[in-house]
Protein backbone atom coordinates (compact mmCIF):
# COMPACT_ATOMS: atom_id res chain seq x y z
CA UNK A 1 0.00 0.00 0.00
CA UNK A 2 1.52 3.34 -1.17
CA UNK A 3 0.77 6.11 1.69
CA UNK A 4 0.78 10.05 1.26
CA UNK A 5 3.58 12.17 1.92
CA UNK A 6 1.33 13.54 5.06
CA UNK A 7 1.62 9.60 6.38
CA UNK A 8 4.76 9.03 5.66
CA UNK A 9 6.34 11.98 7.78
CA UNK A 10 4.67 10.68 10.23
CA UNK A 11 5.25 7.10 10.25
CA UNK A 12 7.69 5.73 13.35
CA UNK A 13 10.19 4.15 11.65
CA UNK A 14 12.32 1.16 13.30
CA UNK A 15 15.80 2.41 11.53
CA UNK A 16 16.82 5.14 8.95
CA UNK A 17 19.64 4.03 6.31
CA UNK A 18 21.87 7.17 5.29
CA UNK A 19 22.62 6.04 1.84
CA UNK A 20 23.63 9.66 0.62
CA UNK A 21 27.29 9.24 0.46
CA UNK A 22 27.22 6.02 -2.40
CA UNK A 23 25.87 5.97 -6.07
CA UNK A 24 23.92 2.81 -7.95
CA UNK A 25 24.09 0.04 -6.41
CA UNK A 26 25.04 1.23 -2.64
CA UNK A 27 22.09 2.09 -1.25
CA UNK A 28 20.63 -1.20 -2.20
CA UNK A 29 23.60 -2.77 -0.55
CA UNK A 30 22.81 -0.58 2.20
CA UNK A 31 19.70 -1.60 2.29
CA UNK A 32 20.18 -5.20 2.35
CA UNK A 33 22.49 -4.92 5.37
CA UNK A 34 20.13 -3.02 7.38
CA UNK A 35 16.84 -5.01 6.52
CA UNK A 36 18.40 -7.54 8.36
CA UNK A 37 18.27 -6.02 11.73
CA UNK A 38 15.04 -5.04 12.02
CA UNK A 39 11.81 -7.09 12.69
CA UNK A 40 9.15 -8.20 10.59
CA UNK A 41 6.44 -5.30 10.27
CA UNK A 42 9.18 -2.99 11.14
CA UNK A 43 9.41 0.15 8.74
CA UNK A 44 12.92 1.53 7.68
CA UNK A 45 13.93 4.56 5.53
CA UNK A 46 16.29 5.04 3.42
CA UNK A 47 18.04 8.24 2.14
CA UNK A 48 19.22 8.36 -0.75
CA UNK A 49 20.61 11.45 -2.83
CA UNK A 50 21.09 9.20 -6.32
CA UNK A 51 17.71 9.34 -8.50
CA UNK A 52 17.62 5.71 -9.53
CA UNK A 53 17.27 4.16 -5.71
CA UNK A 54 13.58 5.47 -6.19
CA UNK A 55 13.01 3.50 -9.03
CA UNK A 56 15.77 0.47 -7.74
CA UNK A 57 14.05 0.50 -3.86
CA UNK A 58 10.25 -0.20 -4.83
CA UNK A 59 11.80 -3.09 -7.28
CA UNK A 60 13.89 -4.53 -4.72
CA UNK A 61 11.21 -4.83 -2.30
CA UNK A 62 8.77 -6.66 -4.92
CA UNK A 63 11.65 -9.08 -5.53
CA UNK A 64 12.32 -9.26 -1.95
CA UNK A 65 8.59 -9.75 -0.66
CA UNK A 66 8.77 -6.34 1.22
CA UNK A 67 6.21 -3.90 1.07
CA UNK A 68 7.27 -0.30 -0.51
CA UNK A 69 4.96 2.60 1.29
CA UNK A 70 6.71 5.34 -0.71
CA UNK A 71 9.34 8.26 -0.77
CA UNK A 72 9.05 11.67 0.05
CA UNK A 73 11.67 14.27 -1.14
CA UNK A 74 13.69 16.54 1.15
CA UNK A 75 16.54 19.32 0.27
CA UNK A 76 18.41 17.68 -1.93
CA UNK A 77 17.84 14.20 -1.10
CA UNK A 78 14.77 12.09 -0.49
CA UNK A 79 13.62 9.38 1.91
CA UNK A 80 12.24 5.87 0.87
CA UNK A 81 10.09 3.99 2.98
CA UNK A 82 9.42 0.08 3.21
CA UNK A 83 7.91 -2.07 5.50
CA UNK A 84 9.50 -5.48 6.53
CA UNK A 85 7.19 -8.99 5.37
CA UNK B 1 -4.52 -46.19 -8.59
CA UNK B 2 -4.56 -45.97 -12.26
CA UNK B 3 -1.64 -47.34 -13.94
CA UNK B 4 -2.23 -44.83 -16.45
CA UNK B 5 -3.11 -42.11 -14.35
CA UNK B 6 0.46 -42.50 -12.21
CA UNK B 7 2.16 -42.42 -15.50
CA UNK B 8 0.59 -39.51 -16.65
CA UNK B 9 1.29 -37.83 -13.63
CA UNK B 10 5.20 -39.02 -13.41
CA UNK B 11 5.43 -37.37 -16.82
CA UNK B 12 4.00 -34.43 -15.57
CA UNK B 13 6.32 -34.10 -12.47
CA UNK B 14 9.42 -34.71 -14.64
CA UNK B 15 8.38 -31.77 -16.41
CA UNK B 16 7.38 -29.09 -13.96
CA UNK B 17 11.07 -30.31 -12.76
CA UNK B 18 12.54 -29.33 -15.50
CA UNK B 19 11.25 -26.41 -16.58
CA UNK B 20 11.47 -25.28 -12.27
CA UNK B 21 15.18 -25.70 -13.16
CA UNK B 22 15.10 -23.89 -16.17
CA UNK B 23 14.23 -19.88 -14.35
CA UNK B 24 16.47 -20.65 -10.92
CA UNK B 25 16.37 -17.24 -9.51
CA UNK B 26 19.93 -17.02 -10.85
CA UNK B 27 22.38 -14.78 -12.77
CA UNK B 28 25.20 -16.17 -15.55
CA UNK B 29 27.11 -13.78 -17.45
CA UNK B 30 29.62 -14.33 -20.11
CA UNK B 31 32.00 -11.50 -19.80
CA UNK B 32 34.63 -11.63 -22.11
CA UNK B 33 35.71 -7.89 -22.87
CA UNK B 34 38.27 -6.23 -20.83
CA UNK B 35 37.67 -2.84 -21.50
CA UNK B 36 37.27 -0.92 -17.28
CA UNK B 37 33.60 0.34 -18.87
CA UNK B 38 32.44 -3.30 -19.69
CA UNK B 39 33.81 -5.00 -15.96
CA UNK B 40 32.17 -1.64 -14.39
CA UNK B 41 28.74 -2.40 -16.32
CA UNK B 42 29.20 -6.65 -15.47
CA UNK B 43 30.07 -5.73 -11.90
CA UNK B 44 27.31 -3.25 -10.96
CA UNK B 45 24.93 -5.70 -12.43
CA UNK B 46 25.84 -8.52 -10.89
CA UNK B 47 26.11 -6.69 -7.10
CA UNK B 48 22.47 -4.98 -8.58
CA UNK B 49 20.94 -8.56 -8.41
CA UNK B 50 22.81 -10.75 -5.31
CA UNK B 51 22.05 -7.54 -3.26
CA UNK B 52 18.43 -8.93 -4.48
CA UNK B 53 19.03 -12.43 -3.59
CA UNK B 54 20.17 -13.25 -6.90
CA UNK B 55 21.93 -16.00 -7.41
CA UNK B 56 25.10 -14.83 -9.52
CA UNK B 57 27.24 -16.96 -11.62
CA UNK B 58 30.10 -14.83 -13.70
CA UNK B 59 32.06 -16.75 -16.64
CA UNK B 60 35.49 -14.84 -17.33
CA UNK B 61 36.82 -15.15 -20.86
CA UNK B 62 39.17 -13.97 -23.61
CA UNK B 63 40.30 -10.14 -22.74
CA UNK B 64 38.26 -10.13 -19.33
CA UNK B 65 40.91 -12.39 -17.82
CA UNK B 66 43.07 -9.14 -17.63
CA UNK B 67 40.83 -8.01 -14.89
CA UNK B 68 41.62 -11.00 -12.71
CA UNK B 69 45.55 -10.55 -12.62
CA UNK B 70 46.80 -9.68 -9.03
CA UNK B 71 49.55 -7.14 -9.89
CA UNK B 72 51.39 -7.92 -7.19
CA UNK B 73 51.70 -11.94 -8.45
CA UNK B 74 53.99 -12.78 -11.50
CA UNK B 75 53.95 -16.61 -12.76
CA UNK B 76 57.64 -18.58 -13.60
CA UNK B 77 57.87 -20.60 -16.53
CA UNK B 78 56.45 -19.03 -19.30
CA UNK B 79 57.50 -19.04 -23.00
CA UNK B 80 58.16 -16.07 -25.06
CA UNK B 81 54.55 -15.49 -26.49
CA UNK B 82 53.09 -15.80 -22.94
CA UNK B 83 55.64 -13.59 -21.65
CA UNK B 84 54.53 -10.73 -24.47
CA UNK B 85 51.13 -11.39 -23.74
CA UNK B 86 51.11 -11.04 -20.12
CA UNK B 87 53.33 -7.75 -20.68
CA UNK B 88 51.25 -5.81 -23.60
CA UNK B 89 47.51 -6.80 -21.75
CA UNK B 90 46.81 -4.50 -18.73
CA UNK B 91 47.97 -5.70 -15.42
CA UNK B 92 45.14 -6.42 -13.11
CA UNK B 93 41.34 -4.41 -13.16
CA UNK B 94 42.97 -1.09 -12.23
CA UNK B 95 44.94 -0.73 -15.14
CA UNK B 96 42.03 -1.63 -17.61
CA UNK B 97 41.10 0.98 -21.07
CA UNK B 98 38.15 2.36 -21.59
CA UNK B 99 36.64 1.01 -24.60
CA UNK B 100 36.28 4.83 -25.83
CA UNK B 101 37.80 8.03 -25.20
CA UNK B 102 40.51 5.75 -23.70
CA UNK B 103 42.59 8.72 -24.62
CA UNK B 104 46.42 6.97 -23.85
CA UNK B 105 45.00 6.94 -20.23
CA UNK B 106 43.32 10.08 -19.67
CA UNK B 107 40.36 8.62 -20.31
CA UNK B 108 40.29 5.90 -17.25
CA UNK B 109 41.94 8.38 -14.98
CA UNK B 110 39.06 10.71 -15.33
CA UNK B 111 36.56 7.88 -15.18
CA UNK B 112 38.14 6.91 -11.56
CA UNK B 113 38.22 10.57 -10.68
CA UNK B 114 34.60 11.07 -11.22
CA UNK B 115 33.64 7.68 -9.68
CA UNK B 116 35.58 8.80 -6.08
CA UNK B 117 33.65 12.44 -6.70
CA UNK B 118 29.96 10.88 -7.31
CA UNK B 119 30.67 7.91 -5.11
CA UNK B 120 30.38 5.12 -6.98
CA UNK B 121 32.22 2.09 -5.52
CA UNK B 122 35.42 1.42 -7.54
CA UNK B 123 36.59 -1.42 -8.54
CA UNK B 124 37.84 -3.07 -6.10
CA UNK B 125 36.00 -1.93 -3.61
CA UNK B 126 33.34 -4.24 -6.03
CA UNK B 127 35.26 -7.14 -6.78
CA UNK B 128 35.42 -7.45 -2.38
CA UNK B 129 31.66 -6.68 -2.52
CA UNK B 130 31.37 -9.41 -4.55
CA UNK B 131 32.75 -11.91 -2.68
CA UNK B 132 31.28 -10.51 0.64
CA UNK B 133 28.00 -11.40 -1.68
CA UNK B 134 28.58 -15.01 -2.70
CA UNK B 135 29.16 -14.12 -6.42
CA UNK B 136 31.02 -17.07 -8.32
CA UNK B 137 33.43 -16.21 -10.60
CA UNK B 138 34.38 -19.25 -12.70
CA UNK B 139 37.33 -18.63 -14.72
CA UNK B 140 37.62 -20.10 -18.66
CA UNK B 141 40.52 -22.34 -18.56
CA UNK B 142 41.01 -22.30 -22.33
CA UNK B 143 41.67 -18.45 -22.78
CA UNK B 144 44.17 -19.07 -19.35
CA UNK B 145 46.03 -21.36 -21.88
CA UNK B 146 45.48 -19.44 -25.09
CA UNK B 147 46.91 -16.18 -23.04
CA UNK B 148 49.40 -17.94 -21.71
CA UNK B 149 48.15 -16.76 -17.93
CA UNK B 150 48.93 -19.22 -14.55
CA UNK B 151 46.30 -19.81 -11.99
CA UNK B 152 49.41 -18.28 -9.53
CA UNK B 153 48.40 -14.64 -10.94
CA UNK B 154 44.92 -14.43 -10.99
CA UNK B 155 43.55 -12.42 -8.07
CA UNK B 156 42.43 -14.00 -4.75
CA UNK B 157 38.95 -14.65 -4.15
CA UNK B 158 36.73 -15.99 -2.34
CA UNK B 159 34.24 -18.17 -4.80
CA UNK B 160 36.59 -19.02 -7.83
CA UNK B 161 36.99 -22.17 -10.31
CA UNK B 162 38.07 -22.91 -13.61
CA UNK B 163 35.98 -24.75 -16.02
CA UNK B 164 35.35 -24.74 -19.82
CA UNK B 165 32.54 -23.44 -21.96
CA UNK B 166 30.14 -25.94 -21.00
CA UNK B 167 30.13 -25.41 -17.29
CA UNK B 168 28.72 -21.91 -18.68
CA UNK B 169 25.90 -23.40 -21.14
CA UNK B 170 24.47 -25.94 -18.10
CA UNK B 171 24.77 -22.69 -15.87
CA UNK B 172 22.84 -20.55 -18.17
CA UNK B 173 20.87 -22.82 -19.34
CA UNK B 174 19.17 -22.87 -15.22
CA UNK B 175 19.77 -19.15 -15.07
CA UNK B 176 16.52 -17.30 -15.62
CA UNK B 177 19.11 -14.13 -16.94
CA UNK B 178 21.77 -14.40 -19.41
CA UNK B 179 24.03 -11.64 -20.34
CA UNK B 180 27.09 -11.75 -22.40
CA UNK B 181 29.56 -8.48 -21.76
Amino acid sequence: MIMTTEELKNVVVAKSVDARGTACPGPLLEAKKAIGTIKVGDIMEILSADEGTKSDIPKWCGKQGHEYLGSVDENGYFKVYMKKK
Amino acid sequence: MDIEFEKQLDELKKRVNKLENNRKDQMSIAIVSGDMDKILAAMVISIAAAASDTKVKLFFSFWALSALRDPKKSAKGKDFISKMFGIMLPRGRNKLKLSNMNMVGIGPAMIKYLMRKQNVLSLDKMFKTAGELGIEITVCEMSMNLMGFKKEELIDYPFFSYAGAATFVADANESSMQLFI
